[in-house]
């Protein structure tokens, strides 16, 4: 399964050499062209039609995790953190750090000696690899580190790492398979986690009239201690960012979304959170502006061990997206 | 066989072993899985093997002694392992929870688990994401009371499978990591039925007139019951405890930790009788063991603790497996640290002869 595959790939921000070549085995065959540049953002081009139009679909490969900025004497090893996770979420974990992928578990005070009393900031919290003292191949200052979380399936219900945005790259490679009347730039970017970094320069470089940003965005339909409209629902169909902390989505690509759901009766809903913010924050400010929208599969728990997401609305942001890029050249006339 | 490679393929054994005990469910009170490979092992080795009222799984290996009385040791391991228990279900599915031994809040968000209801269904313990939180949020600790388990499904689609009382499993797959040590949950104290086992497999090759009873006990979490019980009902002469220690690491004060890879931490204090301590100290000088003293004032934390007042009272003894992160979901042993766990305790037994029982009197 493609999800799957994706999900357990690593690649943490400044790091996502693994995950890039899953990818660029999944897309060479159905693309035109596929390249790289200096950061690392993966470009799948498939040309169509007889027009310039160039639409820019993007999605970022990166995710958050560990940098070891220190090996003990003892062997014990130190991190900071690569992008937004709660110090709460990583007490009693497992991950795998660099390309050897060396097994290590996050180690705790027992609570019978008083741990578990406050809040550990990740700064005082160590991995174990089992080594009694400092050894580069199983870990050194700079290797990176991913949760060490597998796929699994239960029904409709998909747990696993990363799904922000490994759910993002998942909707782009099935979208890359299909034919449209336009030139299609799929980029998968870097670094996302670090502020949006990877799509500032794929955006300049690609040039595009549209960009659709894919991602994997909060789910907060969760238990909450004030009564708020959750961010998004779990099976709520996929979900159109209207504004986020990075940008104002365009609105003619809002229209465009919510008037193919309707029409063609799929499943979304609005992101009702402001917050965070996503590749089309960079998308939108490039060289002469870019009209962008973000679309999302919504997912809980992102940014922690595990995440939990439901295969309809996967399917469902791949259908919306599939219909309302056919419509590109509806707006393309429009304007 | 050179020595090299057998001690390579005991070492494999011994990991097999703890992968197979960890793996399986035994939350106390409900150790009925666990309870069927460790009896499935510990049959292996030894002549006789039931399981008691309470769930306690008990192995009897016969000595070779000839006089009219038999003596007998006790080994007890404690088969249960801490969890949690469904108490709500609420709207939208979202499970509320409480633990069942003691448990540490603070490893639980985030942590995949499995909901031991009418069929095993996979969840996760919610941890809301950054850019949810309230400002200040994230330096907050977060209570019991305000966690809960979301597997996906709705409150209807629980409704047949998950009731209030159902037992939860913290998850965390077996992995070995370097320098001889394996993580899982349960090692404590699925490792001090390792040792059991490992004991009594020794033991086929080492003459011991003493019976030896080997117990993986229930309820240990919950205030020693299954050792209280079982060792009413035997009446051993001797019993020793096999429960797992504090390994060092950051942040574990160094008066309070034994390292790993040091040997087996042998029980000192008022809950071990005197003479049994000191014959581990000596059975481990003569065989150049390494090996650790645990210290401590206070009788508990052990089976050791019920063992000592059964009835009119048993000299009892504490082996411990020095192991860091306890009662976490990534407790982490050293394999070396269960094997000469289980070589002292087989020459103990080996050793163990009507003259130590007499000295045991405190004449």
């Amino acid at each position: 399964m493609l999800i799957e595959k994706l999900s357990n790939a690593s690649g943490v921000s400044g790091n996502e050499k693994e995950i890039r070549q899953t990818i660029k085995d999944e897309v060479t065959p159905l693309v035109d062209e596929v390249t790289t540049d200096s950061m690392g953002n993966l470009f799948a081009t498939k040309k169509g039609g007889d027009n310039s139009l160039k639409v820019m679909l993007s999605a970022h490969i990166d995710e958050v995790g560990l940098f070891v900025d220190q090996v003990e004497g003892s062997g014990f090893v130190r991190f900071k953190k690569i992008g937004g996770i709660d110090d709460r979420v990583l007490l009693s974990k497992k991950v795998l750090i660099g390309e050897n992928k060396t097994p290590g578990v996050i180690g705790l005070k027992p609570v019978h000696l008083g741990g578990g009393s406050a809040v550990i900031g990740s700064d005082d919290l160590f991995i174990d690899v089992g080594a009694s003292a400092k050894d580069d191949k199983l870990a050194k200052v700079g290797d990176t580190a991913v949760f060490a979380t597998k796929f699994e399936q239960s029904g409709d219900i998909l747990r696993g790492k990363a799904f922000d945005d490994r759910a993002g790259c998942a909707v782009l490679i099935e979208l890359l398979k299909g034919s449209y009347p336009f030139t299609i730039v799929g980029v998968f970017t870097v670094q996302e986690e670090l502020g949006l970094r990877g799509a500032t320069i794929a955006a300049y470089n690609i040039h595009p009239d549209f960009a659709f940003a894919l991602e994997g965005t909060t789910a907060g339909d969760t238990p909450m201690k004030r009564d708020v409209s959750p961010s998004t629902n779990l099976c709520g169909g996929p979900a159109i960012t209207v504004m986020d902390r990075s940008f104002i989505s365009d609105k003619r690509l809002v229209k465009l979304l919510e008037d193919t759901a309707k029409k063609e009766n799929i499943p979304y809903q609005f992101k009702r959170t402001i917050t965070g913010g996503t590749d089309s924050g960079a998308i939108h400010l490039s060289r002469g502006g870019v009209p962008s929208v973000t679309i999302s599969v919504p997912v809980r728990y992102i940014h922690s061990p595990v995440g939990l997401m439901n295969i309809n609305d996967l399917n469902n942001a791949i259908l919306l997206m599939s219909k309302a890029l056919q419509r590109i050249p509806e707006i393309e006339e429009m304007s | 066989m050179n020595h090299a490679l057998k001690r390579e393929a005991m070492a494999l054994e011994i990991k097999e072993l703890l992968k197979e005990l960890t793996d399986a469910p035994g939350i106390s009170g409900y150790e009925m899985d666990a309870g069927q490979v460790a009896m499935k092992h510990l049959k292996e080795y030894s002549d006789e093997v039931e399981i008691d009222k309470l769930g306690s799984v008990i192995a009897l290996k016969r000595g070779e002694q000839t006089n009219e009385k038999r003596y007998k040791i006790l080994l007890a391991a404690h088969l249960d392992e801490i969890g949690l228990m469904v108490i709500k279900i609420e709207d939208g599915g979202f499970i509320r929870i409480t633990s069942v031994g003691g448990i540490d809040v603070t490893i639980l968000p985030g942590q995949s688990v499995t909901i031991l209801g009418k069929e095993m269904i996979k969840g996760v313990v919610g941890a809301k994401p950054p850019h949810l939180q309230e400002p200040g949020e994230s330096g907050k600790l977060i209570a019991m009371d305000d966690l809960y388990i979301d597997t996906g499904r709705t409150k209807e689609e629980l409704a047949d499978i998950v009731n209030v009382g159902t037992l939860v499993r913290i998850e965390s797959e077996f992995i070995e990591l370097n320098g001889g040590c394996v993580s899982a949950r349960a090692m404590d104290d699925r490792a001090g039925i390792a040792v059991m086992v490992e004991t009594l497999r020794r033991l086929k090759e080492r003459r011991h007139d003493w019976d030896v009873y080997a117990i993986a006990t229930a309820q240990e979490e919950v205030g020693g019951i299954g050792a209280r019980t079982t060792a009413f009902t035997l009446q051993p002469d001797i019993a020793i405890a096999i429960d797992v220690t504090f390994g060092d690491g950051p942040g574990i004060p160094e008066r309070r930790a034994y390292p790993l890879g040091k040997g087996p931490a042998i029980g000192l204090g008022p809950n071990f009788h005197p003479k049994i301590t000191q014959r581990f100290r000596d059975l481990a000088g003569e065989y150049e063991m390494p090996n650790q003293l645990d210290a401590s004032p206070y009788p508990g934390g052990t089976d050791a603790y019920s063992l000592q007042v059964s009835r009119a009272g048993i000299p009892a003894g504490l082996i411990s497996i020095p192991l860091r992160n306890m009662h976490s979901t990534v407790e982490t042993l050293k394999l070396d640290d269960v094997k000469r766990c289980a070589e002292l305790l087989s020459i103990f037994i080996a050793r163990l002869d009507s003259k130590f029982q007499e000295e045991l009197k405190c004449l």
